[in-house]
């Protein structure tokens, strides 16, 4: 479980974030969505500690991250994989080089259980018989799926996945967003997915956080988001027609 | 003054939290590949014009008969090991390595990769850049001695073939009056400029923000950061040392 109390965090003189709190649960796919600008990707970079907060906690299982020092840090870390949302995939290595990459650097693995694992990953998200293609020989969704298996190869207890569908055709966000799902059942991990894709809101979203202008303005599951009773989320979530018919009945 | 200090930090950055040596190994001999290996083509072209010309233009300012023929590879010799060998060859070292390193770095930042090994909890300062220092300072010596090698010999071909000189003049000049300690003074140097040049550009690559526009940036100002600091060390390192 990941637990935030009162985050805050500016950039110049502007609040992004407003005292932000809330929990993750473990064995669930917990979602921040909002629109675009409204500090999820920030509130993901605090919580893995690429950025900073101002001030508030971040906590991995008690533990608290955001007072961490550097060693205990990189420890936590090591507990984690992320699914960027350019993929981040090692240019000048090939597939079964990036996805092996975590095992090379954090683990005394012998070569031959490294590519085992690899080879489970990548077949567990979807893909074989690509492991010596380079990175810029795939396609989006492809770079997704060996992003996933890149995140779980180690094992890790935490997921994070900023905008998984981003830049990817709706059937292959599908796909992605029910891999992220099974994932996170299989392993039971805590998961932490930051999207504005109303698919995966209602698709995936065990549990919710709707952040708006850097507010924490509701928090639910996708069976309740559309009787939120909340004007802001109720805006973002019947945007289109078909959602709005939806709501109608 | 702020960028200085932040790129103090930046070097203290790259000796914490370090990865095993075998990594560090693995890294440093990719590097010294790229740096080292790859750049000798292009160090082999210009040292060997660079003494050819150097030659050439000597030969046309002693006009006089009074001055023997052998001064002229005297002063190619002079030139090539003092300045034109470590020097020039640093700002095409820069030109060529530097701008890759702040490329390769920037492009690493702005697709996020740079994030992903951070969230991996590897020090992607020190896992990124270090290598690529030592790399430097490994190869660039190298790539210095043989630069200078190269210089004399497209003197000697160019002074022997055009009849500047005689074969015996030349060989005659390059031993005349030769001091040992120039090439340990231009090795020091190479090592100094080798350092600057891939500590700056890995700087400047490494805390690009932005886009693609940045990236090409973040390139241009590691080559003249990189020129601007080695011409201040050559100044520096000629008051100190000679």
């Amino acid at each position: 479980m990941i637990k935030i109390k009162n985050i805050n965090k500016s950039f110049n003189g502007k609040a992004v974030l407003k005292q932000i709190s809330g929990e993750f649960d473990q064995g669930k796919t917990n979602l921040i969505i909002g629109s675009s600008g409204t500090g999820k990707s920030v509130l993901l970079k605090c919580i893995v500690g690429l950025l900073q907060p101002d001030a508030g906690n971040v906590f991995y299982d008690l533990r608290n991250f955001t007072e961490a020092d550097k060693e205990v840090k990189s420890e936590i870390r090591r507990e984690i994989g992320m699914l960027f949302q350019g993929s981040a995939l090692f240019d000048s290595k090939n597939v079964e080089q990036n996805v092996m990459f975590p095992l090379e650097i954090l683990t005394k693995m012998p070569p031959d259980e490294k590519l085992d694992r690899v080879n489970f990953c990548l077949k567990r998200v979807g893909l074989e018989n690509v492991n010596k293609k380079m990175a810029s020989e795939i396609s989006g969704g492809m770079k997704k799926r060996v992003g996933i298996a890149r995140a779980i190869v180690n094992n890790p207890n935490y997921l994070f996945c900023d905008e998984p569908n981003s830049g990817l055709d709706p059937q292959t966000s599908i796909l992605i967003d029910e891999l992220i799902l099974e994932i996170t059942h299989e392993f039971n991990i805590t998961t932490i997915v930051v999207t504005h894709d109303m698919n995966s809101v209602l698709g995936i979203g065990e549990k919710i956080m709707f952040l708006n202008k850097g507010e924490k303005l509701w928090e639910g599951s996708n069976e309740d988001i559309t009787h939120s009773g909340v004007k802001e989320l109720d805006d973002f979530v019947f945007i289109n027609k078909v959602m709005k018919s939806l709501k109608g009945k | 003054m702020k960028e200085f200090g932040r790129y103090v930090l930046f070097l203290e950055s790259l000796v914490v939290r370090r990865e095993t040596f075998i990594t560090y190994y693995r890294l440093v001999m990719e590097e010294c590949v790229q740096i080292g290996v790859k750049s000798i083509s292009l160090f082999v072209l210009v040292s060997t014009f660079m003494g050819a010309v150097t030659t050439v233009q000597t030969a046309f300012n002693l006009v006089t008969p009074l001055v023997p023929r052998f001064v002229i590879s005297q002063v190619v010799r002079e030139m090539t090991v003092l300045e034109l060998a470590p020097t020039i060859m640093a700002i095409i070292f820069a030109g060529k390595i530097g701008s890759s390193m702040a490329g390769g770095l920037g492009t690493m930042r702005i697709t996020e990769q740079i994030d992903a090994l951070e969230v991996m909890g590897i020090n992607s300062s020190s896992y990124l850049v270090l290598p690529k220092i030592i790399a430097s300072i490994l190869m660039y010596p190298m790539l210095v001695i043989f630069a200078g090698t190269c210089s004399l010999l497209g003197g000697y071909l160019v002074g022997t073939l055009t009849g500047i000189m005689t074969p015996t003049e030349y060989i005659m000049g390059l031993r005349s009056i030769f001091n040992q300690y120039t090439i340990t003074f231009a090795l020091i140097k190479s090592v100094v400029f080798a350092f600057l040049i891939s500590s700056i550009s890995c700087y400047k690559g490494y805390y690009t923000h932005g886009g693609a526009l940045e990236v090409g940036i973040a390139s241009t100002e590691a080559v003249t950061s990189s020129v601007i600091a080695v011409l201040l060390a050559d100044y520096f390192l000629a008051n100190l040392l000679l």
